[in-house]
């Protein structure tokens, strides 16, 4: 077979690899730039917001082998992370900031020339993104930062980021503060000590609350029972007298197991009948 | 072309010992399959051909040799037991034949006729489930369209490919779990967060192609998203349940116009906080404002129990004297006459009772009770009777 057919065989095998290497698969995911001895000369799926897919450029292109390079350009939204920054705001607080921007390569072209691949364009970007984010935060109160008022300084951060990486012909979509936190050691614990400060305070208050209102509760029970008893007795004071006298009495004497020694009087009314007087 | 040769002499190495699928009887000498052993191997490699199977001692005596290249059925039979080579007429046994064809022909083209419709059936229909979606791309990447549950028709792999996708299920991303995840609130404490985002596929193509990474992005999206909300929002109001449920709002709407903004294609269903928390370091005041609150209830209790409870006096004590009272205004003076003698006699019943008669008489003290006080001093406190006090001597 090989002795028979060794011609022919070498022939497809030759064909085929020339149709392969000059066959150009472009996803719909990426964009291509055909580079010819080093100059490019086209752009395949270029990216346009207006194609829906199935219209666009992506499929089966093809190059002249040798002579064409073909380099793969994203075209889907990429990412650019930041490193954890410390922003220092206008009132000398600091701030650990956390960023992240969300960029797409429009310009294959300007991107090939300027940049060359993702990865320098990350590194081109995000010293600009960090330094753009210091500036912009650092001319607000830390207080600020915190507030949505942080959306007008991420444009204004997303603007200025954008201006920069239209030079390597990429379009930058959104930036956002993805965190914001204290720095740890003094930063942080200052804020813990007044967050246990407030709540210390909180626990007091509530503890004077309760107990105040509690007086006044039992100030009102006790004002409440002199007006039943007042109430009852003003019927007659007089019988009231007597009566709680009696009452009195018995109390006074009864209580001690009959220690108590009384000296009494022979006028007194009680003996009045033991005297025989009328 | 040397490399060549040896690229076929390796098609014929992985066809060695292997049955020819399309029926004609294997192994034959002469069949021109050991002429690639023959054949014009590289220099410095020992020839390798395709094994005969059918050579005694076969499989025995190769020690030492490279490792064989093909295992075949037979081979591996052959090694085992001491009978040797096995002559079952079993499916796969050397002398196995097709049965022949009515007119003699060759099954070949059947063969291949069953393979196509195969293949045609398994890569071109395809079965979506009612909660999935596909992806139908031309060969070489470009989209083509998307297919809805029910059967669909495609043109057959590699000239169209699929990618079948769950767009319904609803996944669940944990963030801020394991450890502390400290955010900063609008008052300038920190809660420890931790949230779950329930989202799923809204769009399978933008969820495809817009996002380099769809998840990573989820994921930044929503603690972007989180953290704004909560730094718009007091500690207090986070810590409460019903401020929860405004920051999960809040979050979702924000994390899903951010999303719509990218053609992420994807659908938040809900944001839940799983925890809110103090952070460690000062749980213990956040504890404490609790039982503060416990202690100003239990305060407060106390005093209402003890409103209660003289209230009840003063009520008992104003009917008593009520009913008193009513006995009295039917017949004042008996009653009153009544109670004072019932109110002495308990009481001079049980004191002792000295009358002194008459005026410029000075008693004799110590008193009775000094004395019985002496007299427990004694050994044995006998109550004996009250001795008669001595006459006072003038």
């Amino acid at each position: 077979m090989w002795e028979r057919h060794k011609f022919s065989i070498i022939a497809v095998v030759v064909l085929a690899v020339a149709l392969l290497s000059s066959l150009v698969i472009v996803p719909e995911t990426q964009q291509a730039v055909k580079i010819r001895t080093g100059e490019p000369v086209a752009v395949i799926n270029r990216f346009d917001p207006d194609e829906p897919y199935g219209s666009t450029g992506a499929g089966l292109w093809y190059r002249i082998p040798l002579l064409d390079r073909i380099q793969y350009v994203d075209r889907r939204i990429l990412d650019l992370d930041m490193r954890g920054e410390t922003v220092l705001s206008n009132d000398q607080q600091r701030l650990e900031v956390n960023a992240y921007a969300r960029y797409r390569i429009f310009d294959p072209v300007l991107f090939v020339q300027r940049a060359g691949s993702e990865d320098q364009l990350r590194n081109q970007l995000e010293p600009i993104l960090t330094s753009v984010l210091r500036q912009e935060l650092g001319r607000r109160t830390f207080a600020s930062l915190l507030t949505p008022e942080r959306g007008n300084a991420m444009e204004n951060i997303r603007d200025a980021l954008d201006r920069q990486a239209r030079q390597y012909g990429a379009q930058v979509i959104d930036v956002r503060i993805k965190r914001a936190d204290l720095p740890q050691g003094t930063p942080l614990q200052a804020a813990f000590t007044r967050m246990e400060s407030d709540r210390q305070e909180e626990a007091g208050t509530i503890r004077a609350r309760g107990e105040r209102d509690a007086q006044i509760i039992r100030a009102e029970a006790e004002a409440q029972a002199a007006r039943i008893f007042a109430d009852a007795y003003n019927k007659d004071p007089e019988f009231y007298d007597f009566y709680r006298a009696m009452q009195s009495y018995r109390r006074t004497f009864e209580t001690g197991d009959g220690q108590s020694s009384i000296i009494m009087s022979p006028d007194n009314e009680y003996l009045r009948q033991f005297r025989g007087g009328r | 072309m040397e490399r060549l040769g040896g690229f076929f002499d390796r098609i014929g190495l992985a066809m060695a010992g292997k049955r020819n699928p399309w029926g004609r009887p294997s192994g034959k000498s002469g069949d021109g399959e050991d002429d690639g052993d023959t054949g014009d191997t590289p220099s410095g490699e020992t020839p390798r051909g395709p094994r005969n199977p059918w050579l005694p001692g076969n499989g025995v005596g190769n020690r030492g040799e490279r490792p064989r290249r093909s295992a075949s059925i037979e081979d591996i039979f052959k090694n085992r037991g001491p009978e040797g080579p096995r002559r079952t007429g079993g499916p796969g046994g050397p002398n196995f034949r097709l049965p022949q064809r009515p007119g003699g022909k060759s099954w070949f083209p059947v063969a291949m006729g069953a393979i196509v419709l195969l293949w045609l059936a398994v890569t071109s229909v395809h079965f979506v489930q009612p909660r999935e979606q596909g992806i139908v791309m031309w060969l070489g990447g470009k989209y083509s369209r998307t297919m809805q549950p029910g059967t669909n028709f495609t043109f057959p792999w590699p000239i169209q490919t699929v990618d079948v996708t769950n767009v319904s299920e609803i996944r669940q991303n944990q963030i801020g779990e394991g450890g502390e995840n400290l955010i900063l609130t609008g008052d300038q404490n920190l809660v420890d967060l931790s949230y779950l985002v329930r989202w799923n596929i809204k769009d399978l193509v933008q969820f495809r192609f817009e996002l380099a990474e769809p998840e990573e992005t989820l994921n930044e999206v929503a603690e972007a998203a989180m953290r704004a909300a909560v730094a718009e929002t007091q500690l207090d109001t986070i810590l409460s349940g019903a401020g929860r449920q405004q920051v999960e709002q809040r979050v979702r709407s924000r994390m899903q116009e951010i999303l719509d903004a990218y053609d992420a294609g994807i659908a938040v269903q809900g944001v839940e906080i799983a925890r809110t928390e103090a952070p460690q370091q000062v749980i213990e005041a956040f504890n404490d404002v609790l039982a503060a609150r416990q202690d100003a209830e239990r305060n407060l209790n106390d005093a209402r129990r003890y409103e209660q409870q003289l209230l009840a006096q003063a009520q008992g004590g104003a009917a008593e004297f009520d009913n008193i009272y009513e006995e009295y205004r039917l017949a004042p003076e008996v009653t009153r006459r009544r109670l004072y003698y019932e109110t002495m006699e308990s009481v001079l019943a049980d004191t002792d009772k000295t009358i002194v008669e008459a005026d410029g008489v000075t008693p004799y003290l110590p008193l009775p009770e000094v004395q019985r006080r002496a007299r427990r001093g004694q050994a044995n406190g006998d109550a004996a009777a009250v001795p008669a006090p001595p006459a006072g001597g003038q």
